[in-house]
């Protein structure tokens, strides 16, 4: 693994990162384990891929964020506050995490209650409540199906309100879970383009190479519960021999120089 | 309400009983119901007044009797019993049109009969006018319990859902030659249930950490619109109070 290249980790001594990941290790109940001594910084305002082959470990990763699962060791410190059960509940608003499968994370009677779930558990109310929830529909250009019920929407737009029902919380860092799987190519680059238009801390699991490309120029490679390499995305997705170490490859015809 | 959750007993539409807040209308059909089986079964023309009262909503609310009536058949298992109970009731017994019916009989089934049918209209009457969604935040804001609502509004969300799923596993059956119409193939439907139970299970264990990802805490938010006025809980206890002086009347009486 080579030394953090980027001009973000530059600046890292002067400001607080957005997520500081320090010597994770972690087992299941019953033994299996999971993740080794897992180091992973990420400054404000990065956008990251999280690479890896199924069973890495990138999901189990994704649930130490937010304190679902707690580490055996090592610590979790999201915006400076320590992943511990005092600061859960703080952590949960600050960690935004937008599952798979879209019907997971929309479970509310319609679009509005959905996106407002969130933030009136985190104590939001009144008009304030409904300014989020207005404010996080219009960046993901869903305003106008507010009322409906998620059950009638397409799936490129039920990605789209499911990361609205985390950025109506004001996250600190948004990690996303495989956010490309199941959309047409249309809806995945209409993903693309709320993406990027968001400007916030963004960690994005997937096997989707050329997405990773799109949208993060940093990533991360996890196998076997390590992290395997740390570097900018496109000259990662250049090294041949190491994705085919960790069974990744780019999608027939792609070559990167 | 959009689209969203409009079930088969809704009828849409801007009445005053739709604009209604649904708290004010469950209490109301809550009152009326208990009023009506309050009263003697003696009180025969009470039982009118108790459907004309309806019929008076309905019109209010713009809800023609022919789509109440379909809807009312719902009842008709309940009344194949109380049909039997003349024929089966103790003695004393009397003759009509060539069969020998009992006396305690007959009034025990048109007990069952005329409560049984003004309850399911006065509970068709309220679903007409109010959407589910409504339903679940009007016993919330009456103080419903928690977890009860909870488990309430994820299953009008994942029933869908889950229909969804239990259709395309049946089309993945037949596509490999499944013909459901054969007894002995029963047992690959058995199997279908038995996995869309696990799979069902599995989907709440995620929902559950979507949940909990997002500060759930155990209790739904309460958000939306602010409490029922005065006028409106006066307009809607109307209808009780007049069943309230019908079923008076009637024990007076009898």
């Amino acid at each position: 693994m080579s030394a953090h290249t980027e001009p973000a980790a530059a600046v890292a001594a002067t400001t607080t990162p957005s997520l500081d990941v320090r010597g994770l290790d972690f087992a299941y109940p019953d033994g299996t384990p999971a993740l080794h001594g897992v180091d992973l910084r990420i400054e404000p305002g990065e956008r990251v891929a999280l690479l890896g082959p199924n069973g890495a470990g990138k999901t189990t990763l994704v649930l130490q964020l937010n304190g679902i699962l707690s580490p055996t060791e090592g610590e979790v410190v999201v915006g400076g506050l320590p992943v511990r059960k005092p600061n859960l509940q703080e952590v949960r608003r600050r960690v935004g995490i937008v599952f798979q499968d879209p019907d997971d994370q929309l479970f509310m009677p319609t679009v509005r209650e959905d996106v407002a779930f969130g933030p009136a558990n985190f104590g939001v109310r009144g008009d304030e409540l409904t300014a989020r929830v207005a404010g996080a529909l219009e960046a993901v250009g869903m305003a106008e199906h507010a009322d409906r019920s998620p059950l009638h929407l397409s799936g490129g737009q039920r990605r789209r309100v499911a990361l609205a029902t985390v950025l109506s919380c004001d996250p600190e860092i948004l990690v996303l879970d495989e956010p490309s799987s199941n959309l047409d190519p249309v809806a995945r680059r209409e993903l693309a383009d709320v993406l990027l238009g968001l400007d916030r801390t963004l960690l994005m699991v997937t096997h989707d190479l050329p997405y990773a490309l799109q949208l993060c120029p940093r990533s991360v490679v996890v196998d076997g519960g390590r992290v395997v390499a740390d570097g900018p995305t496109r000259e990662l997705l250049a090294d041949t021999e190491m994705l085919r170490a960790h069974r990744l490859e780019l999608p027939f015809g792609f070559t990167l120089a | 309400m959009g689209a969203g959750h409009s079930h088969p007993l809704y009828l849409p539409g801007a009445s005053v009983v739709h604009r209604l807040p649904a708290e004010v209308k469950i209490v109301a059909a809550f009152l009326t119901v208990l009023c009506v089986v309050a009263t003697p079964r003696e009180a025969f023309w009470a039982f009118g007044g108790y459907l004309l009262l309806l019929a008076a909503v309905w019109v209010a609310a713009r809800i023609p009797p022919g789509w109440m009536a379909r809807r009312a058949l719902i009842e008709a298992p309940f009344v194949v019993l109380a049909i039997l109970l003349p024929f089966t009731g103790p003695d004393p017994r009397f003759d009509w049109a060539g069969m020998s019916l009992s006396q305690a009989g007959v009034l025990g089934a048109w007990n069952i009969l005329a409560k049984g049918t003004l309850g399911v209209l006065t509970s068709l009457t309220l679903a007409a006018t109010t959407p589910m969604r409504d339903l679940l935040l009007g016993l919330q804001r009456l103080r419903a319990p928690a977890l009860v609502l909870t488990i309430a509004t994820l299953m009008l969300r994942y029933a869908d859902v889950i229909a969804g799923e239990a259709r395309r596993m049946r089309l993945a059956r037949i596509a490999r030659g499944h013909d459901p119409r054969f007894l002995w193939q029963a047992g690959a439907t058995a199997r279908g249930i038995g996995s869309l139970f696990v799979r069902s299970y599995e989907r709440g264990e995620r929902v559950h950490l979507a949940m909990l990802s997002r500060g759930w805490t155990g209790t739904m938010p309460t958000t939306g619109a602010p409490a029922a006025a005065r006028t409106q809980w006066i307009a809607a206890l109307a209808v009780p109070a007049v069943a309230a002086a019908l079923a008076v009347t009637g024990m007076m009486t009898t």
